[in-house]
């Protein structure tokens, strides 16, 4: 540091920048934060789901999963019902791909059936002799898409005269697999359209109970607590022995799924009412009512998108409930009844220690109906990180 | 505080009187009663139906009086603690419930211990080293719990605990003991069997606590007073133990009510497919058969224990956190 007075034209002793002095600097944004910014509320969510990496690909699972069972006839091997009695608790077929050294593609060792007369177990030994090649995009099982359009096309079907049981056969002669694809559309379906049930019940009994507080709450509450205050099983059983035994399986179809959706509901109900009640304290509410909004434009308009990222997380993470919630009525045979095949009906089969000892395949049907409900739950944990973005 | 108490306990009466009216409805609900059941029986197995002695047993049971003095009878015996008679077993209910209202209430303490021994600490573990190999295990298991059905698990548990353990299949105890009086054997012989009940009951529960706890503490971890508390060189264990985890506990302390009702329905699944002389299955069979004294009995008696546990908890709530207790009724 030196005392002295710089002479005119002197340059000075440290750095300094050519460039003219912009005093707004420090508030200029870089592009990437300008972005950020300006993204809308979805936007910002969606950037942060997609670092949530396990989210994302059960997102992607489920969609595929879901996409599966609108084509499930197209996607079994067999029709649903297709009975083979030559192959009655036939052990899976492992696929293969080269026979002795040779490449020929994906293929199946036929198999050959001996009755063992000492324990009169049914042996299967699979016969390398009888090479079975699968067939794609070809002709098999006649069946009718979605009952309506009748058609015998098949993603992959077993060689002429051959079997294909992947997953095994059950005490019928039917394929597990096909039966496992069949099963998914009736459980994924169940699952979907008591959530849809109990959203709606929940939305609205919740809304109300917030929006109009006093009596109303009050009311609510206690049918909530009364509700929740049952074990469910017992209640399942109950409501779904009204359900009369004349009813066609569809019938009873859509009312389990009421069931299920009737009793789920008041979580859901809970949480609405809870938001509801703070936020109908804001000021943009009583502007809305200022202006002679209808109670229910007010909360369906104003005060349901506040929170429906919230409600979107909680109704993820309330389908894998309903889907074991099906699975283990329907185990205890009082939910869905053959022909109406689901995951929990194929259960069913499975029942006792003999399965787990002899034919271990048929506890097959609970390896989908596990990675669905945590390809459920991680979805679910994603939404509902993502819910917050601004956290 | 008093006062609160009293007022809740006040409120207490008109919930179970509601309850005990929807529990009548809900026993009444399926179409036909157990007699009709029993007709149907005794014509499929090619007996002649007296007609004489099923109006007298419609009588003898009031079946033929209308809903509502049903309903009324029904009530004053509970009041008098006269739960009713069992068609199914031909036993007073109190009677039939009794021989194994122990086994289920040892399953159901035996159940929580499990869980709370192995959900605390995993969870505050998980919680304090996040995303560590350790936390990434215990959130595995925690989801393993949660998507596996438990009957399932069950069934295959009890397959393996046969063939590597050489365990009897189903039940509580050897089959030798059931009608032994107690001895020692006896007891190991239970406690030999509790496990894989225990083990598949516990997992379900242990999950979902897992997850809440790391959720809870994570959250608390990162408020100042932790910053502050670390800071001042405090050493880690007691900063994790003396606040976070304490504040963490709140709602597992508002979890204690919902354990009561375990004592009558847990897990009524696991139990059937493992053949456990608990209440479960039982409950679902009178369910199933219209046997609805013995059903209507267990309905009351877990909607009650529903009620005394949601007091119990504001209670316990009431009294260990002082943010509660001085908040004043608004507790929930």
């Amino acid at each position: 540091m030196s005392d002295r007075d710089l002479r005119p034209g002197e340059p000075l002793p440290h750095y300094v920048n050519e460039a003219p002095f912009d005093p707004h600097r420090a508030d200029t944004l870089t592009p990437e934060q300008e972005r950020y910014y300006q993204a809308s509320q979805w936007r910002i969510m969606w950037w942060k789901f997609r670092r949530h990496r396990v989210a994302v690909w059960s997102g992607a699972f489920l969609l595929a999963v879901y996409f599966a069972i609108v084509i499930c006839e197209v996607l079994a091997p067999y029709n649903l019902h297709t009975r083979d009695t030559k192959h009655i608790y036939a052990p899976p077929q492992g696929l293969h791909l080269f026979h002795e050294g040779e490449f020929i593609g994906p293929f199946v060792y036929g198999y050959d059936f001996k009755l063992n007369m000492e324990n009169l177990a049914r042996e299967y030994a699979p016969n390398p002799e009888k090479v079975q090649k699968v067939r794609f995009f070809c002709r098999g099982d006649g069946y009718e898409f979605w009952g309506l359009i009748a058609g015998d096309f098949h993603l992959f079907c077993p060689a002429e005269g051959g079997t294909l049981y992947l997953f095994g056969t059950d005490r019928l002669g039917r394929d597990m697999l096909s039966r496992i694809i069949y099963g998914a559309r009736i459980s994924l379906t169940i699952a979907f359209i008591a959530v849809s049930i109990s959203f709606v019940l929940g939305v609205i009994i919740g809304g109300a109970a917030g929006y109009y507080g006093g009596m109303v709450d009050a009311v609510v509450l206690r049918i909530i607590e009364l509700i929740r205050s049952f074990p469910e099983l017992p209640l399942f059983m109950t409501l779904s022995a009204l359900l009369p035994v004349t009813w066609s399986p569809i019938g009873v179809f859509v009312g389990i799924s009421v069931i299920i959706g009737f009793l789920d509901w008041p979580g859901l109900g809970r949480a609405v009412r809870a938001k509801i009640l703070s936020l109908r304290e804001e000021d943009f509410t009583t502007a809305a009512q200022l202006m002679g909004a209808s109670p229910a434009r007010i909360i369906g308009r104003h005060l349901l998108p506040s929170f429906t990222s919230h409600l979107i997380a909680s109704i993820t993470l309330s389908v894998p409930t309903a889907i074991l919630g099906e699975t283990a009525i329907s185990f205890l045979g009082i939910g869905l009844r053959p022909p109406v095949t689901s995951w929990g009906v194929l259960l069913n089969e499975a029942q006792n220690i003999n399965t787990v000892e002899l034919y271990p395949w048929l506890l097959l049907p609970v390896v989908p109906l596990f990675m669905v409900v945590l390809a459920f739950n991680f979805l679910g944990d994603g939404l509902r990180d993502a819910a917050d973005p601004y956290k | 505080m008093l006062s609160y108490f009293a007022r809740r306990l006040l409120v207490m009466i008109p919930t179970l009187l509601v309850i005990s009216l929807v529990v009548f409805f809900i026993i009444q609900l399926p179409p036909g009663d157990y007699l009709e059941t029993l007709i149907a029986e005794m014509q499929a197995q090619g007996e002649k139906v007296d007609q004489a002695r099923i109006d007298f047993l419609r009588e003898q049971y009031g079946l033929d009086k209308p809903m509502i003095e049903q309903y009324w009878l029904w009530l004053i015996g509970i009041l008098q603690g006269d739960l009713g008679y069992s068609f199914e077993f031909e036993l007073p209910v109190v009677e039939v419930i009794g021989s194994r209202f122990w086994f289920t209430v040892v399953l159901a303490l035996a159940t929580t211990l499990f869980t709370y021994i192995i959900s605390f600490p995993i969870g505050i573990y998980s919680a304090v080293r996040q995303y560590s190999v350790g936390d990434y295990t215990a959130t595995f298991i925690g989801y393993f719990g949660l998507a596996m059905p438990n009957f399932l698990f069950a069934l295959v548990l009890l397959h393996y605990a046969n063939v590597w353990f050489g365990l009897s299949i189903g039940g509580l105890m050897d089959p030798k003991y059931i009608d032994a009086p107690w001895t020692l054997d006896k007891v190991i012989s239970v406690i030999n069997h509790l496990w894989i009940p225990m083990i598949v009951i516990g997992t379900a529960g242990t999950a979902a606590m897992i997850r809440r706890l790391r959720a809870n503490m994570l959250d608390e971890l990162q408020k100042q007073y932790v910053v502050t508390a670390r800071a001042k060189g405090l050493s880690p264990m007691k900063i994790i133990l003396k606040y976070p985890l304490r504040l963490a506990l709140n709602p597992f302390i508002a979890d204690i009510g919902m354990l009561l009702p375990q004592i009558v329905s847990g897990a009524a699944l696991v139990s059937v497919v493992m053949d456990l002389p608990t209440n479960g299955p039982l409950l679902l069979r009178s369910l199933q058969s219209q046997d609805m004294y013995l059903a209507g009995a267990f309905l009351m008696f877990e909607a009650t224990l529903v009620v005394i546990g949601v007091f119990i908890s504001d209670v316990l709530l009431a009294m260990l956190d002082p943010r509660i207790r001085l908040g004043g009724a608004s507790s929930k």
